[in-house]
């Protein structure tokens, strides 16, 4: 690994401070178990990408830690793990969605200092990409490996130029339940809703959200859902830990006996996004949930456009969200 | 205290103090150093092993502040003032830890290289909960691969070195040792 300056700022706006004043060769660190491991360590890097030469490391921000639960819903600070999460009570009482998406994630040893902050703004795993011999465009080069390359694993939504599955398990959870993040840059604090905050190649093919060089992702913000809505997880990976998804749905959502009210379907694995699948909702709005779900869902199907190893992802896509809202609705 | 100058060049070393195994150390190292590099490079506690680098095998699990994390994943720098035990801070004095004891025992360890790391999960997971199902055996191990095994004599092992420390006068079915007749 390459030698870096170690920051330990005590507040959010130190941090901020430190970062602005180094530029884009200073990044932040939280658990360090992506940026350590899967980016310096490997030497992943190009013009587009430098290999940080500082570190602010913010796990010493006491303010960035911890769950609070208020009347409107529950704020988790960006430096909880993952374990923290998924054991406490607020969030398994409220939002079991997310306790899934953070216990499906990697494995128990990873979890336990993975933080939130970290796994939403991972980088994402394209092979080509954590390959420090392909210079691609998502490190700065001119060409995408991935198109002639094998890519088995890569995007049938939305890849333009680049073709990465975003590969944050909670982001999609977080989609699904309508979050927000808070963000901390020079200019003070903003609010951006989860909506918005996953950026696809079109509009920046150097970052996967609209987090700036020098800005933090303070806490998410998650509002309580609706009464009896009902949050499903399922995750289908190649093996049982220690893996990315290979397609996960996220969703969220309310009934009436079987009819569909309203909510949210999230897909992982598909897109360089969390993706929603505003259609396949807008077909089950007013239906009867289990005589639409098999059409509704089958409309992925008319907007993947699969690349030359991944149409099996198409199918599974399709199949994952019929299993996943009917057993919501069991 | 943590001193670190502000230079990139590879001589300049970083000091940090912290417990290991119960005792304060003071600890230099070149600051781009996991803790994995740390203990086994410059302060040749080479109980824990170097397998993957990548977090996906948890051979080189150590506990920090009492929770196992990847020491290849973490960074020394990070570890100002925390406490870290390694398997060579699990036996007490001379007697070894239950675990390591029934692994033993078991054959739990064939060619050992996972052991360190399952040994000190195990541990943990034994102090949240003395008497787990063997579901949560694999639930809390499944971080850690073992390439000899096939994963029973060390789920066994678990569960035997769980019995003993309940105090429960429990020894290895003959089956266990002997594998079935
Ligand atoms: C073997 C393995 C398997 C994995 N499997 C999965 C999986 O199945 N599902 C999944 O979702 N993930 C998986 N991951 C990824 C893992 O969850 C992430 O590495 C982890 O969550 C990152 O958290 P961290 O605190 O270590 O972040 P770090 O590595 O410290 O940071 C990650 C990135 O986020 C940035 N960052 C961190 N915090 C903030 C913040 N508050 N504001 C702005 N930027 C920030 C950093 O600059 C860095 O670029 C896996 C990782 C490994 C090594
Ligand atoms: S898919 Fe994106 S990250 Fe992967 S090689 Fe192509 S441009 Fe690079
Ligand atoms: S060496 Fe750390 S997980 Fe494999
Ligand atoms: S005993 Fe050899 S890898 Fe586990």
């Amino acid at each position: 690994m390459k030698g870096f300056e170690l920051h330990e700022p005590k507040t959010v706006k130190e941090a901020v401070d430190t970062l602005t004043r180094i530029g884009p060769n200073a990044k932040v660190l939280a658990g360090g178990s992506d940026l350590v491991s899967g980016v310096m360590k490997d030497w992943v890097e190009g013009s587009g990408m430098p290999i940080p030469t500082a570190l602010v490391d913010i796990t010493t921000i006491p303010q960035l830690k911890g769950i609070r639960a208020a009347a409107a819903g529950i704020t988790i600070g960006a430096n909880t793990t993952l374990t923290e999460i998924f054991e406490s009570k607020e969030v398994t009482g409220k939002l079991p969605l997310l306790a899934q998406a953070a216990h499906s994630v990697a494995s128990p040893l990873i979890r336990n200092y993975a933080t939130l902050g970290g796994n939403i703004n991972q980088r994402p795993r394209c092979w080509f990409l954590r390959g420090p011999d392909f210079d691609c465009y998502k490190k700065g080069g001119d060409f995408c490996f991935s198109v002639g390359g094998d890519n088995r694993y890569h995007a049938i939504i939305g890849g333009e130029l680049c073709y990465i599955v975003h590969p944050s398990d909670t982001a999609a959870a977080l989609l699904a339940l309508n979050a927000q993040a808070k963000i901390a840059g020079p200019a003070g604090e903003r609010m951006v809703p989860f909506d918005s905050y996953f950026v696809g190649p079109r509009e920046n093919i150097l970052n996967e959200n609209v987090l700036k060089a020098n800005e933090i992702l303070v806490e998410v913000f998650i509002p309580n859902p609706a009464a009896g809505t009902k949050q499903t997880w399922l995750k289908l990976k190649n093996r049982e830990v220690y893996d990315f998804a290979l397609i996960s749905v996220a969703a969220a959502f309310t009934a009436a006996g079987d009819v569909w009210q309203d909510g949210r379907i999230v897909l992982g694995g598909v897109a360089p996004v969390p993706y929603r699948a505003t259609a396949i909702e807008n077909q089950l709005k007013g239906k009867n949930i289990k005589t639409s779900i098999k059409q509704a869902a089958a409309i992925i199907r008319t907007v993947a456009r699969p690349m030359s190893m991944n149409a099996y992802k198409v199918d599974i896509a399709q199949n994952l969200v019929e299993r996943t809202i009917l057993q919501g609705l069991a | 205290m943590k001193t670190i100058k502000k230079s990139r060049t590879r001589l300049e070393k970083a000091h940090i103090s912290l417990r290991v195994n119960g005792e304060s150390v003071e600890v230099a190292f070149a600051p781009h150093k996991t803790l994995l590099e740390v203990l086994r490079e410059d302060m040749g506690l080479t109980g824990t092993k170097h397998g993957c680098e990548l977090g996906e095998c948890g051979c080189c699990a150590v506990l920090v502040d009492g929770q196992p994390v990847l020491s290849c994943l973490a960074l020394g720098l990070a570890m100002e003032g925390r406490e870290v035990t390694t398997v060579e801070g699990m036996a007490d004095g001379t007697s070894l830890h239950p675990l390591q004891q029934t692994f033993a025992e078991l054959g739990a360890a064939q060619c050992g290289y996972c052991t360190p790391g399952f040994l000190l999960t195990a541990k943990v997971l034994l102090e949240k909960d003395a008497k787990p199902s063997r579901q949560e055996i694999k639930e809390a191990l499944s971080g850690n691969i073992c390439r000899c095994t096939g994963y029973i004599k060390i789920y066994e092992a678990v569960e035997l070195a769980a019995a003993r420390m309940r105090g429960e006068q429990a020894e290895p079915a003959e089956e266990t040792i002997y594998g079935r007749q």
